[in-house]
């Protein structure tokens, strides 16, 4: 029988032991390497972190293989990142290049640090989510695969973080990503009466509607929808299955750019939308992975050292944004819910 | 079942990134439900869209939350997947681990699941992904022997996250690792059983660069700031201008308070220390020169939230600055977090988060009522128009 509420393993119990001795001693650090962090202790120990890009859904089989290195090269400890990847912490400097070896013998890249594109933080997709408008995992891959070459290096003016949510309800939080990539639904929800007599609560549902779109239908004993005030969202279907709101034709991606939550600078920031509609193009999404290659390397060629995607953008203005990166502005990007109005230019100073 | 080939799948075997569907692959040598689980993602990549239901009940003894019910929609066709479970475990501070502690989870979940994992979920936790109703509470029973326990799911308390804090970092304003384990330790019941609107999620991160993205990511930030002048070191200035460093332009250049001053002839730093609003942008630059300030602590933001329902937030300032302290147990923050959860019991609706509860109800009615005063940095700039609700004792009757 289980014991309750005996709480997480103590963190103290998982440290290795520099980092145990140095714990709160540590006084700098540097990025000697693309994927190598090396912090120096006021002790003047030194430790290497090397971080490997994961694709998050592992096998049992590529935990214990990590083991085994962390093992042979880190004592037995490792961890992992707020951002999916691994880290090997190693604290004797000539285990470094063996590790490197083995990672690369792997087919496991290093790399994530600076000014990189860091792993992509993203959601369960088709592979496990009842809500999805597009996969995760494999867009995922398709995007990495191509931007593979700015993970291993850090030649961007700035770090950028790429995010993933493959629905509105966005447990991957991508809405102050530098990229977010979002999946969304364009059509509204089909009403399936049936589903909704059995196992719903009228008044819950019509009061999910965001937009107040749902009302009651009592003939039916079920709700009915104001099409032209549905935005989509599925909050409804969140909540009753028979709101059946995925749409294999019309559901895709939407593509936010310019988000931050580091206050280095500027303060955080929301993404904004540049792209309201992708098709899901399965298994690669190609159109997905040009537009953003295309966004990363129109930054690149243009922003100042250090300059984060979004602050690059506010210091050209949005207008330039679109001209340089050639992506098409429509009435589509202009916000029309309720937070609207600080979005629309109230000054005659603008640029072509 | 038979042999069906998947090649929309295999195709994203190719590339250089480390591929999912391999380890799916990996996985359903050993555990047919994930054989099944490659087979229905195929069917997914063929059809656009995924084939799973809406969560039922299911549960571990004790707990209302942790596991989450997962079923396909096409239980005829994959029968291995007609239950396939979710289990979220608590993931230690940081996310360190001893490699025996990572060998025992997978030799449990070996026994009795897929095989297939996350680390991590977007929240933080471990997931184990799949398994069948009858082997959850083993599952429960074998992990809890090893001295794991189960994360949060529902209108609960989600299991807090935090940065790698004083661990492997000297920007670190406060334990971080200590303080997430503390608090989570601390609400095991508002994190095994729900009893909130909504969800609650709280991260913390030790410094204003937000590693955690703790402002856009939870209900309630953490973020670890100093009070007095930070500190420069101006040797180590000097240093960084001997190795080529520009200060100037690197560093002062892009101070957004232009409170940093920079004599190349002396080559001194100074600061005007009352004009600095702490955004890291100069220590992240020169470490080795500039470190936080002595009087250290966090500021408290809160509200952070997704997309639905009414657009993302990101955490608003309600405690400006906030000692974060072990030593007194962190106990100053826990009262703050009970008043909070009291309030939104209280005031918020059903599926509500925090957030949407204060903009609904007005931000100077949730300080009033949980008792913070109101300060300027919790604001960008005061309102522009002037309807205030007056209290009825500041009118003369």
């Amino acid at each position: 029988m289980a014991i309750l509420d005996q709480g997480p393993l103590n963190y103290k119990e998982q440290l290795p032991p520099i980092i145990l001795e140095n714990y709160g001693k540590w006084r700098y650090h540097e990025n000697p390497k693309p994927g190598i962090l090396k912090h120096v202790s006021e002790s003047g120990a030194e430790l290497y972190s090397v971080r490997v890009g994961s694709p998050r859904l592992v096998s049992i089989d590529f935990i214990r293989e990590i083991c085994e290195l962390a093992d042979e090269f880190c004592d037995g400890y490792l961890r992992f990142t707020a951002r999916h990847n691994v880290e090997f912490l190693v604290s004797d400097p000539a285990k470094l290049e063996p590790l490197m070896a083995k990672l690369a013998e792997k087919g496991l890249p290093v790399g994530g640090t600076g000014a990189s594109v860091s792993n992509i933080v993203h959601t369960q997709g088709w592979v496990h989510c009842h809500t999805p408008a597009t996969d995760s995992s494999g867009v995922v891959k398709a995007i990495m695969d191509e931007l593979y070459d700015y993970f291993v290096t850090m030649e961007l003016p700035a770090p950028v973080k790429i995010s993933l949510a493959c629905c509105l309800n966005m447990c991957g939080a991508a809405h102050c990503s530098d990229i977010a990539v979002v999946g969304v639904h364009r059509t509204p929800p089909r009403i399936d009466h049936e589903k909704i007599r059995k196992g719903t609560e009228i008044p819950s549902l019509v009061a999910s509607c965001p937009t107040g779109a749902i009302r009651p239908n009592p003939k039916e004993k079920s709700v009915i929808v104001n099409e032209a005030k549905c935005m989509y969202c599925g909050n409804c279907y969140t909540m009753a299955p028979g709101m059946e709101i995925i749409d294999p034709e019309n559901d895709g991606i939407a593509i936010l750019v310019g988000g931050k939550v580091a206050n280095a600078r500027s303060n955080p920031m929301f993404s904004r939308m540049v792209i309201p509609f992708l098709p899901n193009n399965p298994p690669r999404w190609p159109e997905v992975t040009s537009a953003i290659r295309n966004i990363i390397e129109t930054y690149k060629a243009h922003a100042r050292k250090g300059e984060k995607l979004g602050e690059w953008i506010e210091r050209i203005g949005w207008e330039r944004f679109f001209t340089l990166t050639g992506i098409e502005f429509n009435e589509k990007l202009i916000d029309d819910f309720i937070f609207s109005r600080e979005t629309f230019r109230t000054s005659a100073a603008f640029k072509y | 079942m038979a042999e069906k080939k998947t090649p929309k799948l295999d195709e994203l075997e190719n590339g250089r990134w480390p591929s999912f569907v391999t380890e799916i692959k990996k996985a359903a040598v050993k555990n047919e439900a994930s054989k099944e689980l490659l087979h229905l993602l195929e069917r997914s990549y063929e059809e656009k869209r995924g084939h799973w239901k809406h969560g039922g009940i299911v549960g571990v003894k004790g707990y209302g939350g942790g596991v989450i019910g997962r079923y396909t929609d096409l239980p005829e066709d994959f029968p291995h997947l007609a239950a396939f479970h979710t289990v979220r475990i608590n993931a230690p501070s940081g996310w360190f681990y001893k490699t025996d502690s990572l060998r025992k989870i997978c030799d449990i979940w070996e026994k009795r699941g897929s095989g297939l994992m996350n680390f991590h979920g977007a929240t933080g936790d471990a997931i184990l992904l799949g398994t069948t109703t009858e082997q959850l509470q083993p599952i429960f029973d074998e992990l809890s022997e090893e001295g794991f326990d189960l994360g949060g799911s529902g209108s609960d308390l989600r299991s807090p996250s935090c940065c790698v804090g004083p661990g492997r970092c000297e920007y670190a304003c406060y334990d971080t690792l200590e303080a997430c384990y503390n608090i989570t330790n601390e609400f095991q019941d508002e994190l095994h059983r729900p009893m909130w609107p909504y969800k609650f999620k709280i991260k913390f991160s030790g410094c204003a660069n937000d590693c955690t993205a703790a402002i856009a990511r939870s209900d309630c930030a953490v973020i670890g700031t100093w009070r007095d002048s930070l500190i420069i070191d101006q040797e180590a200035v000097k240093a960084y201008v001997a190795d080529g460093f520009d200060v100037q332009t690197v560093v002062v250049d892009h101070c957004p308070t232009k409170c940093l001053k920079f004599d190349a002839e002396t080559q001194e730093l100074s600061v005007v220390a009352e004009e600095c609003n702490r955004c890291m942008h100069c220590i992240n630059r020169m470490p080795k020169a500039i470190r936080p300030g002595k009087e250290k602590g966090a500021t408290i933001l809160l509200g952070g939230k997704s997309t639905i329902v009414q657009s993302a937030f990101m955490g608003w300032v309600i405690v400006p600055f906030m000692k974060m302290e072990a030593e007194n147990d962190f106990e100053e923050f826990k009262e703050l977090l009970r008043n909070i959860w009291e309030w939104w019991d209280e005031n918020g609706k059903t599926r509500e988060r925090i957030g949407e509860t204060i903009y609904r109800l007005g931000m100077s009615k949730f300080l009033r009522d949980v008792g913070l005063p109101a300060v300027p940095q919790m604001v960008y700039r005061p309102r522009a128009n002037p309807y205030v609700f007056w209290p009825e004792e500041e009118i003369k009757k």
